[in-house]
């Protein structure tokens, strides 16, 4: 049913040549504010409208892997053979990150540091108190209360939680043989908390408890965030230039697919839970005129779309990693064989 | 109704039966009426069987243990609906453990006692309750009520519960408002103006003369709710605890937010928790595969619970008139 009507909209639009496009996406929620944002200014600009539907990353490969969709969206990238598989190709458009939360009395924003290990215990139960000699030993001058820590989580599936579990394997081996890394993972301990206002919420609510939500998140609500030890062995705090860094050193000519977790780079102002969210779109197209008209939607947004995507707390892509992917689209072809967009 | 309605209606009835137009009319008329009965049928039969088709693959890898098991693990791909289930039933009848006594003292002052002018200010209100969407209730559960039950209650008794008594056991927990207790309060106030309003209309259907009868041999209010209008309409009242009841399992957005979401078993009133219906809202948008079918499985079962709470309720309704 959507399927057809999809087409048909499709179809409308390349019966007419001069007929503004009509595109349509659907995938991660993340990211779908600077989507909606860069829709509607790009509209103001070609007239060519675009419509994009947060239903989740799972939902966003699935529609369009069924193809009811141009494009899909998903903050957890698919692996080169995945892609191969599915006929896909992915490209990252904007970068978020994670930040650990907290609510601890007398604590200021950036004052406690954690590492990957340490978040580990706290979220597997194994460190249950505030002054723990392993939070104590890289906290020296911090008065840290004998208080119990309350673990807050996501309730729902998220590429939030994905991030957070990918980074917390990646650092500590009883996470990877333990919980594990996904949208959602069977928590040893804590509550769950609905969205990233549901964890905000109780966090805020519970003295002693930490919990994980996005950055812009954390950085409109000004949460007491933590700071983070990253490869290069620096204690970061969590800035906008933190996370480009991150992207910046990240070595996106060798991973095949653009898959790339972005998470603990070697970059020394690396912040290290950062995470690309992603575009999904068909190798071969069935129309060179869509495949043309989403790419240059997201050229556009390249092109234009920092300003919006800065203004809405989200970090852009930088340059080198935009050039690459611009090269990349080369290896979109329509019906045809020939690049539907250069 | 009284007795010339039927008659009256009787008679116009067989002057439209004797009539060629009624001849064809009722034909079409009867079967409007089969099909539309037998749609409803087949929406619940066809709901029934494509729950079953989808939860199949989870029902078939892990047999019974899905309702037994407690662990419920998206990255091994092992489902157990344990801690949910006993989580929906919980909260459903803890809410309305609360909300049946006020539902019917608001029923009873509505129809009994309230003086006629604050009568409708009150029926009023409680329309406008039945009237607000679950989402909201849960935004204030979680921004507004969460936190000050969290103050006044939760903090107070878990500390004041001796250690190793049965009170600590039941009120272990985080005092931070989320929980079983809590979403089980707010279902009561999501719950209550359906039943207050259901409870209402059906005390009202109470002939005057038999409550009149009552006061005039000398009963008391209260004697006359519980032996002479509460019985009359019994039969109406458990359907609509029903529906509170009904309404209560299968509530959604508003327990999500505030239960805790933990899949664990509950081990007390302030333990977070989960229902069958708030684990579908939180992980169907990203689920696939075994995850997407235990969850459809999930819903199989709590559409068998919500079979069986009717079929008791059917149950108990017999039992009294026949003694």
């Amino acid at each position: 049913m959507l399927k057809t009507i999809v087409g048909a909209i499709c179809g409308a639009a390349m019966a007419g040549a001069s007929v503004a496009a009509s595109l349509s996406g659907a995938g991660a929620t993340f990211p779908a504010p600077v989507y909606a944002k860069w829709a509607e200014s790009y509209r103001a600009q070609t007239g060519n409208t675009l419509n994009y539907q947060a239903i989740g990353s799972g939902g966003g490969i699935k529609q369009i892997n069924a193809n009811t969709v141009d494009f899909g969206a998903s903050d957890k990238p698919l692996k080169a053979d995945d892609l191969a598989q599915s006929g896909l190709m992915q490209f990252p458009m904007v970068i978020g990150g994670v930040v650990p939360v907290m609510n601890l009395p007398g604590v200021r924003p950036g004052q406690l540091k954690v590492s990957g290990p340490v978040l580990s215990d706290i979220y597997r139960g194994v460190i249950k108190r505030w002054n723990a000699p392993a939070i104590a030993a890289i906290n020296p001058g911090v008065a840290l209360p004998n208080m119990p820590i309350t673990v807050v989580h996501r309730s729902d599936g998220s590429g939030t939680t994905f991030l957070f579990t990918s980074y917390l394997a990646l650092k500590a081996p009883h996470w990877a043989s333990g919980p594990g890394a996904s949208d959602s993972v069977n928590w040893p301990v804590g509550i769950g908390g609905k969205g990233n206002d549901g964890v905000a919420a109780f966090v805020k609510q519970t003295p002693g408890s930490i919990g994980y939500v996005e950055y812009a998140y954390a950085k409109q609500n000004r949460m007491t965030y933590a700071a983070l030890q990253n490869k290069a062995g620096r204690w970061v705090e969590p800035t906008a230039a933190a996370f480009s860094a991150a992207a910046a050193g990240a070595k996106w000519q060798s991973a095949p697919g653009f898959y790339l977790l972005l998470l603990d780079q070697a970059a020394p102002d690396a912040w290290p839970i950062t995470g690309a969210t992603f575009i999904l779109v068909h190798t071969k197209q069935a129309s060179s005129a869509t495949g043309h008209d989403v790419l240059a939607f997201f050229d556009w947004s390249y092109k234009n779309g920092n300003a919006a995507a800065e203004a809405l707390d989200y970090v852009p892509m930088p340059e080198p990693v935009k050039a690459l992917v611009r090269r990349a689209w080369l290896k979109i072809v329509g019906p045809d064989g020939k690049p539907v967009y250069r | 109704m009284s007795t010339t309605d039927v008659s009256s209606s009787g008679s116009a009835d067989v002057a439209r039966r004797t009539s060629p137009r009624g001849k064809t009319f009722d034909p079409i008329f009867e079967g409007l009426c089969f099909a539309a009965a037998t749609a409803l049928l087949a929406t619940l039969g066809g709901v029934l069987i494509s729950l079953f088709i989808g939860g199949w693959p989870a029902l078939k890898t892990f047999g019974f243990g899905f309702l037994t098991g407690v662990t419920w693990d998206p990255v091994k791909d092992v489902y157990g609906a344990a801690g949910p289930i006993v989580g929906t039933l919980i909260t459903a009848a803890v809410a309305l453990l609360i909300s049946l006594p006020i539902a019917g003292g608001v029923a009873f002052f509505l129809v009994e006692l309230c003086p006629q002018s604050l009568r409708r200010t009150i029926g009023t209100a409680v329309e406008l309750l039945a009237g607000i969407p679950s989402i909201v209730y849960g935004m204030w559960g979680l921004f507004v009520f969460a936190p000050f039950f969290a103050r006044t209650v939760e903090a107070p008794l878990i500390t004041s519960a001796a250690p190793g008594s049965f009170a600590e056991k039941l009120f272990s927990g985080i005092p931070n408002g989320s929980g079983i207790l809590v979403a089980s309060i707010i279902l009561a106030i999501m719950i209550l103006p359906f039943m207050a309003a259901t409870l209402r209309e059906l005390l009202m259907t109470v002939p005057p003369q038999v409550r009149e009868s009552a006061y005039g041999l000398g009963a008391t209010t209260g004697e006359v709710v519980m032996k002479v209008t509460l019985p009359y309409v019994s039969r109406g009242a458990v359907g609509a605890v029903m529906l509170g009841l009904g309404r209560a399992l299968g509530e959604t957005m508003a327990v999500t937010f505030i239960i805790g979401n933990s899949h664990d078993f509950p081990h007390g009133l302030f333990d977070a928790g989960s229902t069958i219906a708030s684990t579908i809202a939180n992980e169907f948008n990203e689920a696939s595969g075994l995850q997407a079918s235990a969850l459809i499985a999930l819903g199989l079962v709590l559409f068998l619970i919500t079979f069986i709470v009717l079929t008791l309720a059917r149950l108990m309704l017999r039992q009294p008139a026949r003694a």
